[in-house]
């Protein structure tokens, strides 16, 4: 919990600090001071730290508490952050759409475009470690003792409705919560085989709203979405074993 | 009942010439095989009588305890046991299609998802099961609990454990089909009563040789070899049935012609691959699993729709008989005591050790597989796993094979893998559906595809493979997604056929097998969609939908006479228009378009459309009435334009000499499709004499209908065309004039979906070596249209001629453009070409054109109504 304040109070440009020092330095016991069990007793710590020692300190709690935040343990952040470095060719902290475009795999995959754009945050172009974790964080898996915990709570990233909200958004082009026809076409298009024609793929697009549409109007909205989505086991459809 | 008491007379001389032989002897095998497969069947009828016992009792069991009966009915009057389970037959006969059925309708997806999985438990679980059991039961027999009579050493112990440990897929296919635990669960417990079959070939055949060679003679070397052999036998025969499902694949992919053997090759190479990996005494089973899971995807693509209802049929029916028999002779088996040897301390510890280390096994392989599986087993499943770990045939027919010489105990082993595959069928059979309910065992829900699921557990697909690539691990996603890139790059190019290829995608194999459902679940409820004027489905024979309203309205017009054309033409005008632009936009989202996988069938080898075509009259017999109430109130002015099939009726209908002359113009060739025009036609006809006696007002305000007689050019020949375009007595044609529902006829945008189905069909309707037919039809039509080519320039003066009324029925015409047979005269083309250059004009509205002036000319009465239909009988297209 704590780091979870902790990560809100800090700007995002320190928690990408905090991470390089994960890369390289946890084996350094000579660091292995300061530890803190409430908020107070953190910032109290951190308080006598600056510049990189303060860095290494926020980085030794979040290997105690783990990256809280997204619940990835520490050593797949390692792992994933130097992935991210790699990926960054312009080597400024951030990730811009060519980076990601560069992925050989990810230019053949037929929703890559859509995938890559559900990185950027509404209208930016670059995205930090941040928001990189924050989107791969919706791919974890639902472990056995979060099903039950905390109801009041935030929605993990990972839950069911977050999973599937990320697949809804890859359809919903224009924002507006609901996926018309067009834009299922659209996502038709990319999917099904050239040699559809247009015609069988509206015939399609038309069905398939037909069968999610409760409200009658010819788009699907969210709940619908959920709801013909229900029987899927979207859990595990959704999640990578990687991200544990 | 007791096919022993069949033979009658072995070996007498003959004397002489018998009027009456038995021939026992010469059909005595065959004859056997079938009765006992007809006993089989018949006690699965009487067994599925009672659904209580069925829901009960596992079929299985029912058929073990059927066998023990036979066989003792069998022992008491033999007095010897007759008819094992010969391994033999077993592994040749009786294996292989079980196996071939569970491979080729493996859910392939949830296979290779739990493969790892389902390897362990096969490869390590088996191997972990045998060498403990195996040591365990030398460790009982150490401890002095099994008699010492038993005499066997170690090595023996070691093979009896490994044939005793397989967990055999027949058995666990039979009780768990009837206990619907979830699929994660199904997959693993049968994909590994399926792979470890390599395992136990291997165990059993090293352990074999082993016990042959003499515990002594074993080397360290053979031990070794032991090792490699299992990557040998199971890579082998996973490589063997590869090799063919691709050869499998392949050859399908050039039966466009001789569809009827695609049927017989799927059974053909997949049973090859059995018996090459057989003869390689490579792991067979593996090799008909493998080949069934490789090839099913082409071949499905390469096979036509009705190979594929064959395949299904006859693979379930072949593995449910084999399956049947197997238990059946288990049970049989088993009352041969002459075979085995009691060891009660033997029998105990083996029952005992093959749950307890099956148990020990699951949980701990569970516990390490956990730490990688994204969905971990939880405790329930690890007891449903344990619990149904069930042997069987293949444990029986293995111990049956073990030679005596060599192995003393062999009748000890053979009672105690008798009573193991007893309890384990029997038993856990019984006990394994309560103890699923009790535990609450996730459940499999049926429910049926959605394309909404299918198309977003494809985009969860995508994402993930993407979210893989984007973190740059390589894994299940990555490699699932990479051979899909590979499988369509060059696998599906390569192995399916261009026009299979091309429309392959599972959306929309998805979206095509939904509508299928609902046309069927349409039609089951008496849905009437399917016959709607405008609408042509494939399967319907030419256009009879659309004659059967014209019908109705002709038989009322009857008294009047008509005008009775041989041509085809068809306008669907007004009062139906905007019914028919609703209905379209029903369809359009609601039903199949047919355009694909429909191959006119022309050759004696392909199976004729005669059940889909009978099954298409039955719906529109059935919806007759309800059609007729509802277009009782709706006025129509029909020009029927009828061809030659119809005379019959028109000659019993109509009062005058037309029809008559016209009865006798029917070609002889025509009988075919006089034939199927009949049956539809008699039934209308006698709706609507009941019809026409109640509407006898409505009569009076209906426009008369046209007939106008066409003759065939033999009938030119004979003279009578004048006559009988002067008989033509109907007096009234309305010159149609567009309505405004027409505009928003679909097909009048020119890409209207409707109008280019129903052409596409027609065009396909028409096959090519039918051209001839058509053109004749067309050219007879063209002769007959000679006649009133005079008359075509008065045509074009006349004001109130349809033009827009002709319009929307010009696309549906379009394919069957008989263009180039198509000779009239210039000035009528020209007529017809000047009058109609700016909409999409056509030689049959041309055609059209000329015949409205003929009339119009001779029996004009504008105004007379509205609503005018033109139906279009299509004869020449079923030539």
């Amino acid at each position: 919990m704590i780091l979870v304040e902790l990560m809100n109070d800090v700007a995002p440009e320190v928690c990408l600090f905090i991470i390089p020092v994960f890369d390289n330095d946890m084996t350094s016991n000579s660091l292995r001071g300061p530890y803190a069990d409430s908020t107070e007793e953190c910032y109290g710590q951190l308080q006598n730290y600056s510049g990189l020692e303060y860095v290494k300190c926020c980085s030794l709690l979040c290997d105690k508490f783990t990256f809280l935040e997204f619940s990835i343990s520490h050593s797949q952040i390692t792992r994933l952050y130097s992935r991210f470095t790699s990926l960054d060719k312009g080597e400024n902290g951030t990730l811009s759409r060519e980076d990601f475009q560069r992925i050989p795999e990810l230019a053949i995959n037929p929703l890559g475009d859509r995938i890559i754009n559900a990185f950027f945050p509404e209208g930016e172009d670059q995205v930090n470690f941040r928001g990189f974790m924050r989107t791969l964080a919706h791919f974890r898996p639902i472990e056995d003792n979060e099903k039950s915990k905390d109801v009041n709570g935030p929605e993990p990233l990972n839950s069911r409705s977050n999973k599937l909200h990320f697949a809804f958004r890859l359809y919903d082009l224009d924002k507006d919560e609901k996926i018309s026809r067009d834009e299922l076409l659209q996502v038709l298009r990319m999917m099904v085989g050239v040699n559809i024609s247009d015609e069988q793929l509206g015939s399609i697009a038309d069905r398939t709203i037909q069968e999610a549409d409760q409200d009658g109007d010819s788009a699907i909205s969210f709940t619908e979405f959920v709801k013909v989505l229900e029987k899927v086991d979207v859990e595990q459809k959704m999640s990578i074993r990687f991200l544990h | 009942e007791e096919p022993t008491q069949k033979p009658e007379s072995p070996g007498e001389p003959p004397p002489g010439l018998e009027l009456f032989r038995w021939q026992w002897h010469e059909v005595e095998a065959p004859y056997l095989v079938a009765l006992w497969i007809l006993v089989a069947s018949l006690a699965k009828i009487v067994f599925h009588l009672s659904r209580k016992v069925t829901s009960l009792v596992p079929e299985s069991c029912l058929l073990i305890l059927l066998g023990l009966v036979l066989g003792g009915i069998v022992l008491a009057v033999a007095k010897k046991a007759e008819y094992q389970l010969e391994p033999g037959t077993f592994f040749l006969f009786l294996l292989p299609p079980i196996v071939l059925d569970s491979g080729y309708f493996m859910p392939s997806r949830l296979f290779f998802d739990n493969l790892g999985a389902i390897l362990t438990y096969a490869v390590v679980g088996t191997l972990w099961n045998a060498f403990t059991t195996g040591a365990a039961l030398w460790g009982l027999q150490q401890a002095g609990l099994v008699a010492p009579r038993v005499q066997a050493g170690l090595l023996d112990f070691l093979l009896f454990g490994s044939l005793i440990s397989a967990v055999d897929p027949v058995a666990v296919l039979a009780v768990f089909e009837e206990v619907h635990v979830n699929e994660t669960l199904f997959i693993i417990v049968f994909g590994e009563s399926l792979l470890n079959d390599a395992v136990t070939v291997v165990l059993y055949k090293v352990c074999n040789s082993f016990v042959e060679m003499g515990s002594a003679n074993v080397q360290a070397t053979d031990y070794l070899k032991g090792v490699a052999s299992l990557f040998v036998v199971s890579l082998g025969g996973a490589a063997v049935g590869l090799v063919f499902a691709f050869l499998l694949a392949l050859t399908t992919r050039f039966t466009k012609r001789v569809r009827i053997i695609e049927p017989l090759l799927v059974f053909l190479l997949a049973y090859a691959a059995y018996l090459t990996a057989e003869m390689a005494s490579l792991s067979a089973i593996l090799a008909v699993t493998m080949c069934g899971l490789g090839c099913k995807k082409y071949v499905e693509a390469n096979i036509s729709h009705k190979s594929r209802t064959t395949v299904k049929y006859t693979m379930k029916t072949l593995a449910s008989c084999a399956e049947t028999v197997i238990f059946m002779l288990l049970g049989i088996s088993a009352v041969d005591s002459s075979k085995w040897a009691w060891d009660s301390g033997l029998v105990l510890g083996t029952l005992i050790f093959i749950l307890f280390f099956r148990a020990l096994g699951v949980v701990l392989q569970t516990w390490v597989l956990n730490q990688f599986r994204l969905v971990p087993l939880d405790k329930i499943d690890q007891v449903v796993m344990s619990y149904g770990g069930l042997r069987g045939a293949v444990a029986f027919a293995l111990v049956i094979l073990l030679d005596r010489t060599k192995v003393p105990a062999k009748d000890y082993f053979v009672a105690t893998t008798i009573v193991v595959v007893f309890f384990t069928v029997i038993v856990q059979g019984l006990t394994i559906k309560p103890l699923v309910k009790w535990l609450k065992v996730k459940r499999s829900e049926h429910h049926k595809p959605t394309l909404n699921q299918e198309l977003h557990e494809h985009t969860f697909d995508h994402i993930l493979a993407a979210v893989e690539d984007v973190v740059g691990h390589h894994g299940y996603h990555y490699w699932r997604d990479r051979w899909e890139q590979f499988d369509k790059k060059y696998l599906s190019q390569l192995l399916m056929r261009r026009s299979a290829y091309r429309i392959r995608d599972q959306i929309w194999d998805v979206y095509y097998r939904l509508n299928i459902r609902d046309a069927i679940s349409f039609v089951d409820q008496g849905g009437h969609v399917l016959s709607s004027t405008g609408l042509t489905l494939p399967s319907m024979p030419s256009r009879n939908s659309v004659a059967e309203t014209s019908v109705t309205n002709l038989l009322r017009e009857s008294g009047s006479g008509a005008c009775l054309d041989l041509q085809v033409i068809d306008t669907v005008r007004s009062g139906r228009d905007r019914e028919d632009a609703v209905m379209h936009h029903l369809l359009c989202g609601g039903l199949y378009k047919p355009r694909r996988r429909y191959k006119a069938s022309c050759s004696r080898h392909f199976i004729s459309e005669d059940a889909q075509e009978r099954q298409d009259k039955e719906v529109f017999q059935q919806n007759m009435k309800r059609r007729l109430e509802s277009f009782k109130s709706t006025k129509h002015n029909i020009c029927f334009t009828k061809s030659k099939p119809r005379p019959r009726k028109t000659g019993r209908r109509k009062k005058d000499g037309v029809a008559n002359a016209e009865a006798t113009n029917g070609k002889p060739g025509d009988l075919g499709f006089q034939d199927t025009a009949a049956v539809i036609l008699t039934v209308e006809s006698e709706e609507e004499e009941e019809e026409s006696d109640s509407s006898e007002t409505e009569k009076e305000d209906d426009e008369g209908i046209i007939f106008v007689a066409r003759a065939t050019s033999e009938v030119l020949q004979e003279g009578k065309v004048s006559g009988n375009l002067e008989v033509c007595p109907s007096p009234r044609i309305i010159p149609p004039s567009p309505t405004c529902a027409e505009k928003e006829l679909p097909w009048k945008s020119g890409q209207g979906d409707l109008a280019v189905y129903v052409s596409s069909e027609t065009t396909k309707i028409v096959p090519v070596d039918m051209q001839t037919g058509w053109n004749q039809s067309i050219s007879s039509l063209e002769s007959l249209a000679s006649p009133p080519c005079n008359q075509a320039p008065i045509l074009t003066c006349l004001p109130p001629h349809p033009q827009g009324a002709e319009e929307p029925q010009a696309p549906l015409h379009l394919p069957s453009d008989p263009r180039p047979s198509f000779a009239f005269p210039p000035s009528l083309a020209k007529a017809g070409r000047s009058r109609s250059e700016s909409s999409a004009d056509l030689p049959q509205q041309q055609e059209l054109q000329p015949l409205m002036g003929h009339k119009d000319h001779t029996h004009l009465s504008p105004g007379t109504a509205t609503s005018h239909w033109c139906i279009q009988f299509n004869r020449g297209s079923r030539l």
